[in-house]
């Protein structure tokens, strides 16, 4: 891939990784004895295998085609298949760490195999390495098209995405050294955070000029939502990370806030990862490639944008619901769950606008997986902001924090939604992306599909169970005021439930499996389709596909 | 200026209150203002063909 650059572009990447080598160098010594010491020589590993591999494709020719014929997807390729990788690590840390829940043996006795330190490895690696990877891949795709422009650069959006990947290996090794600062979503040091923003700030700017090339007057709606998601989780990052770091030569670092006000910064932080991270780029996703595999426009236009409007507007207000009954003032954990319940309507009205988007292609759903995939997360993603938005209500949340409802809740959402839209997107641009013709096997699709929706089942059904149970257990009062049941009580009856949880994660993850066996099969054994229009213009629907000049 | 619970209160009624309605107001405006349909019925089908390569 290097050798599609031009000299100057390999020189330019191996003057920035050799910059970076020479940074994890000095973060070495700095942190000789310390974990940062272990983040500099793997940061140092990382930038020096980029800088021989840039290097190495000097002794190349420079590339004859004309490169501003075609669009630029290396980089897409790539955080396609990282993006897999990432699902089955993050995916199989969430069973193990699942596993250790209902049989703690399994833990092994280690200090870095500790559920304390496996679980950020699972949140992390499915959110950012799973997640993060397949929304900058995509983003990549979906502006180049809508725009109908190629990227703006071609070093840039690698250093976006092997920087970004720089800072997944780098939080995911440090949870295992016991490196944290213990914010939820946020776990990952002063430098690894100084690196994101670093990272993000480069995305941003390339996502701005690419789209400022483009020969389209209108900026589609799919645009916005990335563009949304890039901006506000740097500000969310930026601020809610704001520290001070206890020496220059270990990962330490206090801070800025405290006490309540702190709290109520990581949730602000929290529930707005959940709502810019997990949603917005993910409703981008939605916009773009429903549209496109059901050959079908976006039922209504207008809608989209209202729904974006609503759901950027109302999500920034809505953290303070996962502090309610604590420190926090009344007002303002009241202000969350108004906004919380509001948050419906935007929500819904997305949810809808996809499922409205089908009518017409409902037949296309029962034969093709992959829509079928792209149909189930339109729907996940309805039930569980509408149990999000009840779960905020005060009343309800005296029954569900702190249980296991919650952890249902957060997958319902990242294995309904986030996970079933990726997978979806991902069958649907891999045979566009390496011009083939089809994938290697829609069995595998469908086996996969039914796979990932019968764990999600199984997963969430067994935390409601478990959750309300734990949570009815933790409020049942005896006749003379004291606790009816003991912690250990509530953990032997939470047992059926974790074993259940155990299952579904497991078939989840082999749907995982077989997706990223499916992709490289389709890039190693399918046949090559002509790259001129590898889009089927005319639609089952009898709605010809209208030329972009009209 | 001290940062008191009746200030940031009285903020977010007054200014608060009408920052959220004239966007909402403008939003919705501009999302069924008529002229535009063409316009968005146009972005909303370009996505269905978009693979024959960049303009630029």
């Amino acid at each position: 891939m290097m050798t599609r650059l031009t000299v100057a572009e390999r020189q330019s990447a191996m003057f920035i990784s050799g910059l970076v080598a020479v940074a994890g160098f000095a973060m070495a010594v700095a942190g000789h004895g310390d974990p940062m010491g272990a983040h500099g020589w793997i940061t140092l590993l990382f930038a020096a295998t980029l800088f021989f591999l840039a290097g190495e494709a000097l002794y190349h020719d420079e590339p004859t085609e004309d490169r501003s014929a075609e669009y630029y997807d290396d980089p897409t390729k790539a955080g396609i298949l990282i993006s897999l990788a990432w699902a089955v690590i993050g995916m199989g840390m969430g069973v193990w760490v699942a596993a250790q829940l209902a049989w703690p043996d399994l833990r092994f006795d280690a200090a870095w195999s500790s559920f304390g330190r496996l679980r950020p490895v699972h949140t992390s690696g499915v959110i950012f390495g799973f997640g993060g990877n397949a929304l900058i891949a995509t983003s990549f795709h979906v502006m180049q098209r809508t725009s109908r422009a190629r990227l703006a650069g071609h070093v840039s959006p690698w250093f976006v995405l092997l920087g970004f990947n720089l800072f997944c290996i780098i939080a995911a090794s440090g949870y295992l050294m016991g490196v944290t600062q213990s914010k939820e979503y946020a776990e990952p040091e002063w430098y690894a955070d100084l690196w994101l923003v670093v990272v993000w700030v480069v995305y941003f700017v390339l996502y701005v000029r690419t789209l400022a090339r483009r020969n389209e007057p209108h900026i589609y709606v799919a645009n916005w939502y990335y563009m949304a998601f890039i901006l506000v989780v740097a500000i969310l990052h930026i601020v809610n990370n704001l520290a001070v770091p206890a020496s220059f030569g270990a990962a330490k670092s206090y801070s800025a806030f405290a006490g309540v006000q702190d709290a109520m910064t990581q949730w602000w932080y929290g529930h707005n990862a959940v709502a810019f991270f997990l949603t917005a780029g993910f409703l981008g996703m939605l916009y773009y490639y429903l549209p496109k595999r059901a050959e079908r426009p976006i039922y209504s236009y207008r809608l989209s944008i209202l729904s974006f409007w609503g759901i950027v507007f109302f999500y920034i207000w809505a953290g303070s619901h996962h502090l309610h009954y604590t420190a926090l003032p009344q007002w303002a954990q009241t202000l969350g769950m108004t906004f919380s319940v509001m948050l419906l309507v935007p929500s819904w009205a997305s949810a809808g606008n996809a499922l409205m988007t089908l009518n017409g292609a409902w037949d296309k759903v029962r034969t093709d997986a992959t829509l079928r995939f792209m149909m189930m997360a339109a729907v996940f993603y309805g039930l569980s902001t509408f149990e999000g938005s009840f779960m905020a209500v005060r009343a309800v949340n005296s029954l569900s924090h702190y249980t296991d409802w919650t952890v249902g809740h957060v997958h319902a959402g990242a294995m309904g939604w986030v996970a079933l839209i990726t997978f979806g997107s991902i069958y649907t641009v891999v045979p566009l992306l390496w011009r083939r013709e089809t994938m290697y096997s829609w069995k595998l699709v469908e086996w996969h599909f039914w796979l990932a929706l019968a764990g999600t089942v199984i997963y969430i059904f067994a935390m409601w169970n478990s959750g309300i149970t734990q949570g009815l257990m933790w409020r049942t009062y005896t006749e003379s005021g004291t606790l009816a049941y003991s912690f250990l009580e509530t953990m032997l009856a939470m047992y059926p439930y974790y074993v259940a949880r155990v299952i579904g994660g497991s078939l989840f993850l082999v749907g995982a499996i077989l997706a990223a066996f499916n992709v490289v099969m389709t890039i190693r054994n399918v046949g090559y389709r002509a790259p001129q229009i590898d889009y089927p213009t005319a639609s089952e629907a009898g709605e010809p596909a209208i030329p972009a000049a009209e | 200026m001290e940062l008191t619970y009746e200030w940031t209160s009285a903020f977010a009624k007054s200014f608060g209150l009408i920052y959220l309605m004239v966007l909402s107001l403008g939003i919705t405006v501009y999302a069924f203002w008529p002229s535009l349909g063409k316009r968005f019925d146009r972005a909303a089908k370009s996505v269905l063909d978009d693979e024959e390569g960049p303009c630029r």
